[in-house]
């Protein structure tokens, strides 16, 4: 038999329909919903007159807009606050589970999806939010959607979807101390540039990858999205199947579900369109310095001079990128001072994120003129932090430690930056406005922030030594 | 959804590559319920000063281009959030037809839901369109999906690439909903056949 990739495993294994010159009919396993990109799709079921084909495969949350202060309070925007209800009603309507603000498993899709169980290796996953791709890290094919995809898939649990190209990213080597799963992909993205795996499903393969914890691994798949790819994914093993074998919405049958996962991983010798490889020894911290996730140098260098690049298009991009960011060619990246730190998003929200920076953090504290907050992914996460004592640790060292959301990621709650404030964030996009208009975003890893947080200004974290727990 | 068969139009210029959907349509304009009514928040913090003022830095703002409906721009547009709202934006605003080099996949297929038609053309097209646009105030393309062809009266003359099934779909304004139902008989079959992949949740 011909080898074959992973993923032409699991898309051959979900072709519903296929003809000729027109985009395949693939089946969706599993489909999760939130508050911003399903209004307009359950509006159009009911225009329709159609049902949710598979209500029991559907799951639903608020994220996005939700306030991350105390959840007694009102929500104070209206609109959020009509987008919210309006979830809600459309799940009770429709027959989905909802997992709403008051709900002890809410939290951001991306980090709820995995915990509870239900991103699995080998099945299909979409949502109507690009970062889908994180649960690739299951081994999953995993795809953001748009709110006209979200309602096909709600109204026959399929997809239709032009076959991707396959690449192969292959990161082998010692990874040094301080560098993140963070540092890895901002450095991939870096090199390929935001629209290098345009049109492909990158695996990622490797020595070092296979070495990364779960919620690393997510990390890396999460940001795959940001160098164009439609998805990112790992070949799921032994974590992959310890991390789901108690979740809630794991397969009862487990044992069965493992042997057939056994056999996902690409075969050897498998064809991809394209390959690249990485040497892991050779990374570094990374800090972005521009409006997109590729704009991205490490720590020990400086802002570039775009009189340096050689394609005119990126030349401009990155002129722009500097005026908007208010940077000046050649400065050291160490030497930039920051005002705001955000510690969250589906990138970097997990428990192992928390406890990495509890560790930096611990016996140190917030520089006096720094604002940071630290917004755990998930309502599981903040309480795991809780019984963990992190938040005691955030807390002394002088971070606001909120509820679970989306929060400054992209501010479309209370959380933003002000005008021209700079921000060292470990979410996934630096573009201009998202965190706020004006907002300035240098995406680092967990420990960069933290270490950004309590200088004041970018630092290489290889100086500094962890606390231990 | 509007078939989309021959436009004629002026062309207005966004001379940026890597244009993300949080520019298209920033994100505090996200949280209506509804589909339509986002024209007016399009490249928002571009086009306007705090809001109120028109930017006079903003190309598109030039009266030039008034009532265009065909936004010719740089490669990689559309990239980032999977928003569909920002296709909603662009045909709210009045656009049919965005022209780029190259489009983010999801951007780029969100169009087509819409009954917008996106083209990509190569680089030195797209730049001879720039520059024929600048010369020429209230300049026009004729775009005819028919025959796949992009044409202007001072004689340019480009091909469309596209796909034969997503063309059809637009020249009919058909909707992919629809279609897929079609297959309502192997989508049942396939849901017999294949429950074990991943079983439904039992919580
Ligand atoms: S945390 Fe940010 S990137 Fe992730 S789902 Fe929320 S808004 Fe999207």
């Amino acid at each position: 038999m011909t080898p074959k990739t992973m993923f032409e495993k699991i898309w051959e294994a979900h072709v519903v329909h296929e003809e000729a010159g027109k985009p395949s009919l693939i089946y969706i396993d599993r489909h999760l919903v939130h508050e911003v990109t399903s209004p307009q799709a359950f509006e159009g079921l009911r225009l329709a007159g159609l049902r949710v084909r598979r209500p029991e495969l559907t799951f639903a949350t608020m994220d996005h807009n939700v306030p991350t202060t105390d959840r007694s309070l009102p929500i104070e925007d209206a609109i959020s606050k009509r987008q919210m209800e309006t979830l809600s009603q459309n799940c009770k309507a429709f027959g989905v589970t909802l997992f709403d603000l008051n709900n002890p498993q809410q939290g951001i899709v991306h980090v709820i999806g995995p915990e509870l169980g239900l991103t699995l290796p080998g099945a299909t996953l979409v949502c109507g939010d690009s970062h889908t791709s994180t649960h690739g890290a299951f081994g999953a094919l995993a795809f953001g959607i748009g709110t006209s995809e979200v309602e096909h898939v709600l109204a026959t649990q399929c997809l239709l979807q032009d076959r991707p190209r396959t690449f192969l990213i292959e990161v082998n080597g010692r990874r040094p101390y301080g560098v993140e799963a963070k540092d890895i992909i901002l450095s991939i993205i870096g090199r390929i540039g935001t629209g290098g795996g345009t049109g492909c499903v990158i695996e990622f393969g490797g020595g070092t990858v296979r070495a990364l914890s779960m919620e690393e691994r997510m990390t890396v798949c999460n940001m795959s999205i940001e160098g164009g790819a439609r998805a990112g994914m790992i070949a799921p093993d032994e974590k992959t199947f310890d991390y789901l074998r108690s979740r809630r919405y794991a397969p009862k049958a487990f044992d069965a579900a493992v042997a057939r996962w056994e056999k996902l991983p690409t075969d050897p010798g498998a064809q991809f369109d394209r390959r690249l490889k990485i040497d892991a020894a050779s990374l570094s911290p990374q800090v972005t310095w521009g409006t997109n996730p590729g704009q991205v140098a490490a720590v020990d260098g400086r802002v570039p001079n775009p009189m340096d690049l050689s394609d005119p298009n990126d030349r401009k991009s990155a002129e722009r990128a500097l005026e908007y960011m208010g940077l000046r060619p050649g400065t050291p990246i160490t030497e930039i001072p920051i005002e705001r730190v955000f510690i969250g998003s589906c990138t970097n929200s997990r428990i192992e994120d928390l406890r990495r920076v509890a560790r930096f953090v611990k016996g140190r504290r917030v520089a006096s003129k720094v604002y940071a907050m630290i917004v755990p992914g998930s309502q599981p996460v903040k309480k795991k932090a809780e019984e963990e004592g992190l938040d005691r640790i955030f807390k002394e060292a002088g971070f606001d430690w909120r509820e679970s959301g989306c929060s400054m990621c992209l501010g479309m709650n209370p959380d933003t930056l002000r005008p021209g404030e700079r921000c060292a964030s470990t979410s996934n996009r630096n573009f201009e406005g998202r965190q706020g208009k004006g907002g300035r975003t240098h995406l680092v890893s967990p420990i960069m922030a933290a270490a950004a947080a309590v200088e004041g200004r970018f630092v290489d974290v290889r100086r500094y030594e962890l606390k231990e727990d | 959804m509007e078939p989309f068969k021959k436009l004629k139009g002026i062309v207005t210029l966004l001379d940026l590559p890597n244009v993300d959907t949080d520019q298209i349509i920033p994100k505090q304009f996200l949280k209506r319920i509804e589909r339509t009514g986002f024209g007016e928040f399009l490249f928002y913090d571009w086009r306007f000063i705090d809001g109120v003022e028109l930017n006079p830095d903003f190309e598109m703002n030039a009266p030039r281009y008034r009532g265009a409906t065909i936004l010719v721009t740089r490669a990689n547009f559309g990239c980032g959030s999977s928003r569909e709202h920002a296709p909603w934006a662009l045909l709210d605003y009045g656009f049919r037809c965005v022209i780029a080099p190259s489009f983010a996949d999801i951007f780029y297929n969100n169009c087509f839901k819409n009954g917008i038609l996106p083209v990509r053309l190569i680089e030195e097209e797209v730049e001879t369109i720039f520059q024929r646009v600048r010369e020429a105030p209230g300049y026009q393309l004729n775009i005819d999906l028919e025959k796949k062809k992009i044409t202007s009266d001072d004689g340019l003359n480009f091909r469309i690439e596209i796909d034969d099934f997503r063309r059809y779909l637009l020249l009919n304004g058909l909707d992919d909903i629809g279609l897929t139902l079609q297959h309502e008989q192997k989508i049942s079959a396939y849901e017999k056949t294949h429950s074990e992949i991943a079983p439904a949740p039992i919580g």
